[in-house]
């Protein structure tokens, strides 16, 4: 009984003598925080994706409140008007940018770009990038293995098994850039959101010579020229063999699409615009090669209609 | 008998394919194609245009720098192109494409057959010529001889290591110059001594070449090669790494990247290394051509050739007998450390030492399975590294801790895939990571720098 009481009486001396020290500790070593830091969390998704440039959202929603000018500072997910409203919450400028979306720049269907050898190494891009080009003969292609996928945190990437190649939801896409670092060809470009989604590129990164890509695919750019001519905004550039329509210039106005003689340029939930009778320039291309691009582009609008 | 300290595995050696083939000279190819990149460092640069008349040995590339090679035209004729064409892995590399027109040689070269063993020449002259010749390291890592040779200040060698061992499997370049070559090679040896300045130079041979061993000896005792021993060693796979053999040899251990074996006193040169600075320094021959094996249990024939850099892969097999029906996987170089060819219009290149056809089981990966946590792979590293680990890390992306676990210290030889009960790509993935790093690293020492 005796030690019993003796115990219980030793511990409760012992606790309120370190409650005392914690206390003096506590008041001693306090660390200041903004409470507004708590709250920024709270505002933002908490995908802890790192497409701000952060190491997660905690990293972002402190340095919104540390800096005066939050103006370089976006977090993609959340989007525009969660930024405006966190900007308000601080009473700071709000950072104006356009919403983006990640897109896949290779249009290399396995029906375009036949297979040439069989891999049968580690399922995965970046380690079949080490050891040779792909198993289509294009050096640029899509290597359809997924690293993109796996890196996407949001579901917005998936593998066409008919195509072998990567679509992109652009609903779920937050332009987070993941799969951007991912691709180790380097195949994915955020690119300006368009309302309805829509959208105008460029499908393909070969910088090889026209003669080399329609060798070993049928989808490529060949560096023609023909939509740098036909552009009236001054949107496409063709460097090394490759065009590329820059999104800040184009204004959808798909002129490009019509010219193109390989449907390297893709259209995405548009009409194309209806063929002029334009005798020289028709002539002259391939008349194989159009209606292939069509049935392409038509099935690319159905689901969107739906 | 002696050999690696750690890890290593025994592979079937397959050696019995094409050991007993004599070598053979290949007729000179119609066209070559020589790719502007035959060695580490920077490329070559071409100083010849389309419609020029080349003689054979005739400078075409010259060397971009210090860790660089000069490369020579290896056959006469007139340049067709200079362009981008596929290499073995299908990349796009620029390279001199040459018709040929008769064969007609460069003045300067010496074609006489006779042996000529005297050299006065000083270490300077003599790195001088390697240089010149464009010696890339033979073996397969294509490393500038020159580079090798030239020892740095403050360094001293104090042995040189012929590595004779060619554990690979499958391939016989290396036993049949031994074998065929070996009074050039022996020479090569003596003027190498010279080049590094060692008295002492030891040809390490593994013992599944006995007649080599035995060969090589008795020429040593007949013709008074000074300084110059053969070492025999126990069978044991990848005891050809540089840092394998100067363990098994002298029993020191090379210190981790960029640590380079000189730090321990040892110069490693290959073989057919050997015969090229013989022939360079004693008969002013350029490295245009190379011993290269063709062989594969499903060939027609197999074959030890002497081909002129540039021939067309392709060529090579149709002379084997073509490739076999089915899908077959094409190697340039051994099952072990050879890398895939998809595209048999690639030429051959410095580094070949020989081509490799496997078919059906022996090509077939294994499917899959899950990681057992067996260690087979840890007792199989030779550089005493854990690649279930380092794979897993790279997987992961986990790049510092891969670096902190040593990845860049392997050596790519392969024997933890080989072990692996679970058929687990260990390597493919080591690989990333290790080249991840390195370039990590680069960049953190610019920006120190800077």
């Amino acid at each position: 009984m005796n030690s019993l009481v003796l115990t219980v009486l030793t511990l409760s001396v012992l606790g309120v003598l370190l409650a005392v020290v914690l206390y003096f500790v506590a008041q001693k070593f306090k660390v200041e925080e903004d409470p507004r830091i708590d709250d920024v969390e709270k505002m933002l998704p908490g995908a802890n994706c790192g497409g701000c440039g952060f190491a997660g959202c905690r990293a972002m929603s402190e340095a919104l409140v540390s800096r005066d000018n939050i103006g370089s500072l976006f977090c993609p997910v959340a989007g525009g008007e969660v930024m405006k409203s966190i900007a308000d919450f601080l009473g700071k400028a709000a950072p104006e940018k356009s919403p983006m979306v990640a897109t896949m720049r290779c249009g290399g269907t396995c029906e375009k770009r036949p297979k040439v050898n069989h891999y049968d190494g580690a399922l995965n891009c970046a380690v079949v990038n080490t050891f040779y080009v792909g198993e289509s003969g294009c050096a640029f292609g899509c290597i359809g293995y997924g690293d993109c996928v796996h890196a996407c945190k949001f579901g917005a990437l998936s593998l066409n098994p008919e195509t072998g190649l990567v679509e992109v939801d652009a609903d779920k896409c937050t332009a987070c850039g993941a799969c951007v670092k991912a691709c180790p060809k380097g195949l994915f470009e955020l690119r300006k959101k368009w309302p309805k989604n829509r959208a105008i590129y460029v499908a393909c990164r070969s910088k090889n010579r026209g003669a080399v890509v329609s060798k070993v695919c049928k989808a490529g750019c060949i560096g023609c020229g023909k939509c740098q001519k036909v552009c009236a905004f001054g949107a496409i550039t063709i460097d090394s063999h490759l065009a590329y329509i820059d999104p800040e210039k184009c204004k959808l106005c798909r002129k490009c699409v019509n010219e193109c003689p390989t449907g390297a340029i893709h259209i995405v939930n548009m009409e194309r615009l209806p063929k002029e009778p334009k005798a020289p320039a028709t002539k002259a291309e391939p008349k194989a090669a159009t209606p292939n691009v069509a049935t392409k582009v038509e099935n690319k609008v159905e689901p969107a209609n739906k | 008998m002696r050999t690696f300290p750690i890890g290593g595995i025994h592979p079937s050696d397959n050696k019995e394919w094409s050991k007993d083939r004599a070598i053979e000279v290949l007729a000179l190819p119609n066209e070559v194609k020589v790719p502007m990149i035959q060695h580490i460092g920077a490329p070559s640069t071409p100083i010849v245009q389309k419609g020029d008349k080349v003689l054979t040995g005739q400078l075409i590339g010259q060397a971009a720098g210090f860790v660089s090679a000069n490369i020579h035209s290896p056959i006469s004729g007139t340049v067709t192109s200079v362009d981008a064409y596929p290499n073995g892995q299908g990349q796009r590399r620029i390279m001199v494409v040459i018709k040929r027109e008769g064969d007609e040689w460069m003045e300067d070269i010496d074609l006489t057959p006779e042996l000529k063993r005297e050299c006065s020449l000083s270490a300077e002259e003599i790195i001088a010529k390697v240089r010149n010749a464009g010696i890339v390291g033979l073996g397969g890592a294509q490393f500038p001889t020159h580079v090798k040779l030239s020892v740095p200040d403050g360094q001293k060698a104090e042995v040189l290591i012929i590595n004779g061992v060619e554990c690979e499997p499958y391939l016989t370049s290396d036993y049949r110059n031994m074998m065929e070559r070996a009074e050039m090679m022996l020479t090569g040896v003596e003027i190498l001594m010279r080049a590094v300045k060692v008295e002492r130079a030891v040809i390490g041979v593994e013992n599944n070449k006995p007649d080599a061993i035995a060969h090589l000896r008795d020429l040593i005792a007949r013709n008074n090669y000074k300084g110059i021993e053969v070492m025999p060693l126990k069978l044991r796979y990848p005891q050809g790494g540089e840092k394998q053999l100067i363990a098994a040899v002298t029993g020191r251990q090379v210190a981790p990247p960029p640590a380079l074996p000189i730090s321990v006193g040892a110069v490693v040169c290959n073989v057919s290394t050997a015969i090229a600075v013989y022939e360079a320094v004693q008969k002013n021959k350029p490295l245009i051509e190379r011993v290269v094996t063709i062989t594969g249990k499903t060939l027609g024939s197999t074959h030890n050739f002497l081909a002129r850099m540039g021939t067309c892969v392709g060529e090579i097999i149709d002379l084997a007998g073509g490739l076999p029906e089915g899908d077959v996987k094409l190697l340039n170089g051994g099952p072990m450390m050879g890398r895939a060819v998809v595209d048999i219009t690639a030429p051959l290149i410095k580094g070949c030492s020989g081509i490799t056809v496997l078919a059906g089981k022996e090509a077939a990966r294994g499917t899959e399975l899950a990681c057992i946590k067996c260690g087979k792979c840890v007792s199989a590293c030779p550089m005493g590294l854990e690649p279930y680990l380092l794979s897993k890390l790279a997987k992961l992306q986990k790049w510092d801790m891969a670096e902190q676990h040593n990845t860049i210290d392997c050596i790519e030889c392969g024997c933890c895939s080989y072990t692996c009960p679970s058929y687990l790509p260990l390597l493919d993935y080591i690989r990333i990571g290790k080249q991840t790093v390195m370039t990590n690293i680069r960049a953190r020492a610019n920006a120190n720098k800077k």
